[in-house]
């Protein structure tokens, strides 16, 4: 365009300038203006024609002189061959660059969601100020034409980098069947399974905090089969080494975890479609321990050993305008956990080391909601609660030690209300502002802040429901 | 659950039609064209929905999970929802490479491949402008690549299906002769297309497309570059606003509005219009919408 503009001023002008000095006559000056239009438009079209036969060429040079196209033989081939370099084989690679400026009313350091034994490293609203937070680097490709491979590294919110994913999977060796096997998130529940840069939230719900350490990875086996119904009905296994809390490593042959999922979705209209999903988890924990003060406020470490066994129910639902998310869209998601451990728990385990039964019954669930009200905007609510209860303590009950040397097994209802709004400049950026009043501690509230980015380079990955 | 695989199995010949998976509207109308009685087509989305932006629901996944033919464009267009239903739906006939899975775009020439490759430049697709369905004649060579597909896997009916695709391309032959005598004034009409989905059907008639509302691909105009439009408009660069059924209308209106061009909806698939029942409706509606705006 620039260049044809150009020629057309250039040509106009060297025909303009010497105007004025034959000027003599109106009739004269009229025929030769109209010569130099006749000559402009002539040059422009050869112009056209010339740049747009260069386009052909350049971008079909086969196509260029190909005939007219329904005397043209059945194209069985791509009309493009891929390229033949030599890192044309080269895996996907996607970076998600994410991060945040956290202002958090009360210490991080004292976070702890109270009346829960803790564990995982993905509890709490992470440290201060700026953050590089949950960036991930993921690398895919089609292994041969049975496999295919995914990897994913991550920056957790301890600025560490670990695998959060490196699986293998085979999708369809029988009818419905997809297998998986290596490092995955598991299937348990709906927002397991999801990078957390797809979060509606900077954060994952207190649930997955207090039950997970955050998000649940599984050293193991997945396989999933899909029934061949117009509707979707999908029924799932999964086990492995169960070394993530709620389960601990405990140097054993075999397995450690086992867990059946089930998730049924449609449509409803054009408009709305939904997912909901149940999921069953039993591990072992062995030696499991956390830190915790006793009656007299002195240091000890305490540790579980028995059975963790979870149950969940899930549902997701979306809403958009004839399907189009494009400029509205609505999505509505919640989920029920509930966790029964059963065991012995022993009483400063690197000291005294006192043993007893121990029997907890806990549960926890959140509901959000996040509406798109116009292009690029999007605001979320989201609110939870978990409950405690009173933990069964074999040596409280027994007299030997009191309530009081188990502060953080007190019974507690940790709740958090979290609000937030986000903006994307294009489906590959992202900025958000949350605001939290989290009330996971004994009696304290703490009031949070983030700002977040998210940005995605490389590959366009897509997205699960 | 074995037992329940092996009856599924078991069953699987008795069902004689070809499932087929469209990932869209066009797609879904040239399969039923091309497959008659002998197919079950089921459509993924509508001609109301962006094609870059489609949820990966589970009613797709299910569908993707018994289809034995998938049709999409390919080009990238569906890279955001058609990786997950592949991965996830269990099903090695509609994977890349397979007779089961047909990415169109492959098969046509494309238009507006890039020299460069920068997300800089916005939503751009490194194998061309997707947006292939716009020309008939690409129409025509899918169309050929189904036929020989369906007879391919479902043998015993090819012979159904080489009758019933020699009648198609016939009748969209002739179409396509009317088509372009009957467009013949639009040629040279410049058009302002709020997104560059209308490439193959403003080079297939000779339009020339002036410049789009969104300011890079699939990035939303901002009031600012709205207003930028407008003095890039006055004084008559351009004859026609034009908007994919599927857009947001209110960008191309307020263009409209302070520009004084008319804004044309365009079908831009099967079902974006109530005159575009089906792929020859499409053609004939685009046509009647344009020749009436530039009246």
């Amino acid at each position: 365009m620039f260049r044809k503009v150009t020629l057309a001023a250039a040509v106009g002008a060297a025909f303009a300038a010497p105007l004025p000095a034959i000027a003599a006559d109106d009739a004269e000056v009229q025929k030769i203006r109209d010569e130099i239009k006749d000559l402009k438009e002539d040059y422009e079209t050869r112009v056209r024609q010339l740049e747009q036969r260069l386009e052909q060429t350049e971008q079909h040079p086969a196509a260029a002189a190909a005939a007219p196209v329904q005397s043209a033989p059945m194209q069985s081939a791509p009309m493009q061959s891929a390229p033949a370099s030599p890192n044309a084989f080269n895996p996907a690679i996607s970076l998600i660059l994410g991060g945040q400026f956290s202002n958090l009313q009360r210490d991080p350091e004292t976070y702890q969601i109270g009346g829960f034994i803790p564990g995982g490293d993905e509890v709490g609203p992470g440290s201060r100020s700026f953050n590089l937070g949950e960036s991930e680097l993921t690398v895919s490709a089609s292994i041969d034409p049975y496999f295919s491979g995914w990897f994913v590294m991550a920056v957790n919110s301890e600025n560490e980098v670990e695998v959060e994913e490196g699986f293998v999977q085979n999708s369809g060796a029988i009818s419905g069947l997809t297998v998986k096997f290596g490092r995955m998130l598991s299937g348990f529940g709906y927002l397991n399974e999801i990078h957390a840069h797809a979060w509606d939230f900077v954060d994952s719900p207190l649930v997955y905090q207090a039950f997970f350490g955050g998000q649940l990875k599984e050293d193991g086996i997945q396989a999933r089969w899909l029934a061949p119904t117009p509707v979707l009905v999908e029924v799932g296994v999964e086990t492995g080494r169960g070394s993530a809390f709620p389960g601990s490593d405990r140097n054993k042959n075999g397995v450690n975890s086992a867990m059946l999922f089930a998730h049924v979705g449609d449509d409803v209209g054009i408009s709305n479609s939904y997912r909901v999903g149940a999921s069953y988890r039993a591990t072992k924990a062995q030696d499991r321990t956390y830190d915790d003060v006793d009656s007299l406020g002195t240091p000890v470490t305490n540790a579980f050993t028995g059975d963790s066994k979870m149950w969940g129910v899930d549902f997701v639902w979306k809403w958009a305008p004839n399907g189009n998310t494009v400029d509205r869209n609505f999505k509505f998601q919640a989920e029920y956990l509930h966790r029964t451990e059963d065991g012995r728990l022993a009483f400063d385990s690197t000291g005294a080391n006192l043993s007893d039964a121990y029997r907890s019954r806990q549960s926890g669930w959140y509901v959000q909601g996040a509406y798109q009200f116009m292009p690029r905007w999007r605001f979320g609510l989201r609110y939870e609660e978990l409950s405690s209860g009173t933990p069964d303590i074999g040596l409280v009950n027994s007299g030997v030690l009191t309530a009081a040397d188990f502060p953080r097994l007190a019974e507690n209802d940790p709740k958090r209300s979290t609000a937030m709004i986000d903006f994307s400049p294009s489906e590959f950026s992202r900025f958000r502002l949350q605001f939290a009043r989290d009330e996971a501690r004994f009696n304290e509230a703490d009031n949070q802040i983030f700002l977040q980015y998210i940005m995605s380079l490389g590959t366009h990955g897509a997205h699960k429901f | 659950m074995a037992g329940a695989l092996a009856l599924f199995t078991a069953c699987a010949p008795a069902f004689a039609t070809v499932n087929i998976f469209a990932c869209l509207p066009e797609w879904a109308a040239l399969a039923t064209e091309l497959g008659g009685n002998k197919v079950s087509v089921y459509q993924a989305s509508n001609a109301m929905q962006d094609p870059h932006r489609i949820e990966a629901r589970p009613s797709l996944v299910a569908h993707m999970r018994s289809a034995d033919l998938a049709i999409c464009t390919g080009a990238e267009l569906e890279i955001g929802w058609l990786p997950v239903l592949q991965q996830t739906a269990g099903n090695q006939k509609v994977q890349p490479g397979q007779p089961g899975f047909i990415a169109a775009a492959e098969f046509v020439d494309r238009l507006e491949v890039p020299s460069r490759l920068d997300r800089a430049d916005g939503d751009i697709h490194p194998a061309g402008n997707p947006h292939i369905q716009l020309d008939p004649h690409n129409i025509a060579r899918v169309g050929q690549v189904l036929t020989q597909r369906l007879s391919q896997i479902d043998a015993p009916d090819a012979a159904y299906y080489e009758s019933r695709g020699k009648d198609f391309q016939n009748r969209w032959a002739q179409a396509i002769s009317r088509w372009e005598k009957d467009a013949a004034p639009l040629k040279g009409l410049r058009l302002v297309p709020y997104h560059k989905d209308s490439v193959y059907l403003i080079k297939w008639l000779g339009m020339v497309e002036v410049m789009n509302v969104e300011p890079k691909p699939g990035i939303p105009p901002s009031a600012g570059h709205l207003s930028d439009l407008v003095g890039r408009l006055k004084g008559g660069a351009a004859d026609v606003i034009t908007r994919s059924a599927y857009q947001d209308p209110k960008a191309a209106a307020s263009l409209a509005e302070k520009t004084g061009l008319p804004v044309v909806e365009l079908p831009y698939t099967v079902g974006g219009t109530p005159g575009a029942k089906d792929l020859f409706g499409l053609f004939d509606d685009s046509i009647t919408r344009l020749k009436a705006a530039k009246k």
